[in-house]
């Protein structure tokens, strides 16, 4: 019996740490039309693992708003390979797909055996052995999602990426600020700074090796470039005045952001190896939140030379300067889609701040989700999901929403308020 | 330093045009105003100006420069706006008049706006309203090395809540000497 109490006293205090920072899942809104998948419970040999890998499978895939995972109870059958299935009970349950799976003990670690099948064409689509460590379990269940996600979409899964994002607790002087890394789901968070002094704008170097952020450390904005791995970082800017809204361009030399050294707020990039600056606008106006196209071509940003707030494309080459948003009189924080076809911002309408795509080709906008008091949209690197800040009571959470609005879900934590997520690249 | 009653004057009407410009809450002004009356960076049809009359600044409370900081600290603006109040301008004062009688006193002018909008959009706002008020000073004649602008935007409320009270306490400038 004390042998037993020891070893759960040594996993509460394993899992106290993790509990309190890593970020839960409510998905808030599944998609009517999203694809019934049945998940089976991996079959495992000896004892149960630390981690339920179909569990980890099914959860990325209902988040991603395409796949509706079929309830577990339902299950009659639970085979673990392609030849133990009889798609007849499946087509019963109305699964559209099946994955199956059987786990093997190797060393401290595991060797999974998955199957993806096509309950209606009666095929296999997918098979793959991969190994994980005993550390590396979710993350290899990520990986099948990955591999599942892309095989019947064709969309290439954003469940192995990161996110990035700030968390405070307290308020006035005594506020302490956070900046975080964790999985997509949420899980595996690692603080990667803190400061009695406000942290913002993380945002993700293209390789996702780095994180540049703003951090008020000194008593004035300033902005860092870390290393996500080792912590090493370096300052920036300290220009007299706003060093904010960092944003790295696609091939990662260079970095644009909003600096008031000058007078007002304007738009900058400064080249990272030489640290020179080039001054991208000038007006009287505020110019802030830039965000690069996909191509690298022109740089999306935020001006209220209109009177409030619209978006604007600034091409690079030319200097020609062109106004996106007409749709109501506050619209921030562009950020483009990765086909660079639509972008994705902050528009109030008669709902409040609410996250909206804009298609570029008909400058249509719509509201995505119904989340109040929106902030910080970042687009997934497949463009499927955009997640963003918002508030549930009177906690700051984060909310993501599929881009085409139709599924929503909240990663609210068990304390403080979160926000200014960061979408991090493709990690592998 | 004590400003001769002509030049106050001067900085008083100068100060009346500073806030009428500022009152504007679009992208007109500029922050090269020079300090005249009349002068560029007032013209958009939007300046506020009926704020600010009838308020008789100048006469009290710049004149009591003390060796003490004053004890109101923050002032407080409408949404969207970074207009100086009324009922603020003597506490501008009596920070002017304290600054220009102890020119090695230093001050952070905080700029905080509440939570509503985009982050980074609202640290730019903030730092348009302690502009305002940096201006006001330098008019009143306190030299530009004894003032700091800061803005924090958002990040630290000095109230929790998402209802216009919170909104009111949050929307401020704050002496930090």
């Amino acid at each position: 019996m004390r042998a037993l109490m020891t070893v759960w006293l040594v996993a509460l205090l394993l899992c106290a740490p993790l509990a309190q920072a890593d970020l839960t899942i409510d998905i808030t809104r599944g998609n009517e039309r999203a694809t019934p998948i049945a998940v089976v419970p991996f079959a495992a040999e000896g004892a149960a693992l630390p981690v339920d890998l179909a569990r980890v499978v099914a959860d990325d895939l209902e988040r991603s708003g395409y796949f509706a995972p079929l309830e577990r109870e339902a299950m009659f059958a639970r085979p673990s390979r392609a030849e133990d299935v009889t798609f007849g009970d499946w087509q019963a349950l109305d699964a559209r797909y099946l994955v199956v799976a059987r786990v093997a003990r190797q060393g401290d670690g595991v060797e999974i055996r998955y199957e993806l099948l096509d309950v209606t064409g009666e095929s296999r689509m997918l098979g793959e052995r991969i190994t994980a460590g005993a550390d590396q379990l979710r993350a290899a269940a990520h990986r099948i999602s990955d591999q599942v996600f892309e095989a019947i979409t064709g969309i290439r899964g954003a469940f192995s990426t990161r996110i990035a994002y700030v968390t405070s607790q307290g308020v006035g002087e005594d506020t302490a600020y956070q900046l975080y890394v964790a999985d997509a789901d949420g899980r595996n968070s690692q603080q990667v700074l803190s400061s009695d002094q406000p942290i913002m704008s993380p945002t993700w170097s293209p390789d996702g090796g780095k994180l540049a952020y703003v951090s008020f450390e000194t008593g004035r904005p300033a902005i860092y470039v870390q290393e996500v791995a080792s912590g090493r970082r370096a300052r920036l800017t300290s220009f007299e005045g706003l060093n904010s809204a960092p944003a790295w361009s696609p091939d990662g030399r260079r970095l644009a952001m909003a600096l008031s050294r000058d007078g007002q707020p304007e738009i900058y990039v400064m080249d990272i190896g030489s640290r020179q600056l080039q001054r991208i606008t000038r007006s009287p106006s505020i110019e802030t939140e830039p965000a690069w196209a996909p191509d690298g071509d022109s740089l999306l940003y935020t001006s209220d030379r209109s009177g409030g707030p619209q978006l604007y494309r600034h091409d690079l080459a030319s200097g020609e300067v062109e106004r996106l948003t007409y749709t109501g009189a506050y619209n921030a924080r562009g950020r483009f889609g990765p086909d660079g076809e639509a972008i994705f911002l902050i528009h109030r309408g008669a709902n409040g701040y609410r996250v909206a795509r804009q298609d570029l080709e008909s400058g249509r906008l719509v509201e995505l989700g119904d989340a109040r008091h929106a902030e910080s949209p970042s687009v997934a690197p497949n463009g499927t999901m955009v997640i963003f800040a918002t508030q549930q009571g009177s906690n700051g959470v984060l909310g993501a929403v599929s881009a085409d609005g139709r599924a929503s879900f909240r990663l609210p934590a068990a304390q403080g308020d979160v926000r200014e997520p960061a979408w991090s690249p493709f990690l592998n | 330093m004590q400003l001769k009653p002509y030049v106050r004057s001067l900085a008083v009407a100068a100060s009346l045009a500073v806030m009428a410009g500022c009152s504007s809450t679009g992208g007109t002004q500029d922050g090269t105003m020079d300090g005249t009356a009349g002068s560029g960076g007032v013209g958009t049809g939007t300046a506020g100006s009926g704020q600010v009359s009838g308020s008789g600044l100048g006469e009290g409370a710049a004149q009591m420069a003390s060796s003490r900081i004053p004890e109101v600290r923050t002032i407080y603006f409408a949404f969207d706006s970074d207009a100086i109040r009324p009922e603020f301008q003597s506490v501008l004062e009596a920070h002017a008049g304290f600054l220009r009688a102890n020119p090695g006193a230093e001050v952070i002018l905080q700029g905080h706006t509440d939570e509503r909008g985009t982050r980074e959009y609202n640290l730019a706002l903030g730092e348009r309203r302690a502009g305002a008020v940096e201006r006001f000073l330098n008019v009143q004649g306190v030299s530009p090395s004894q003032v700091e602008v800061v803005s924090y935007g958002e990040e630290r409320p000095a109230a929790r809540g998402s209802n216009e009270e919170a909104y009111a306490q949050n929307r401020r400038v704050v002496f930090a000497y």
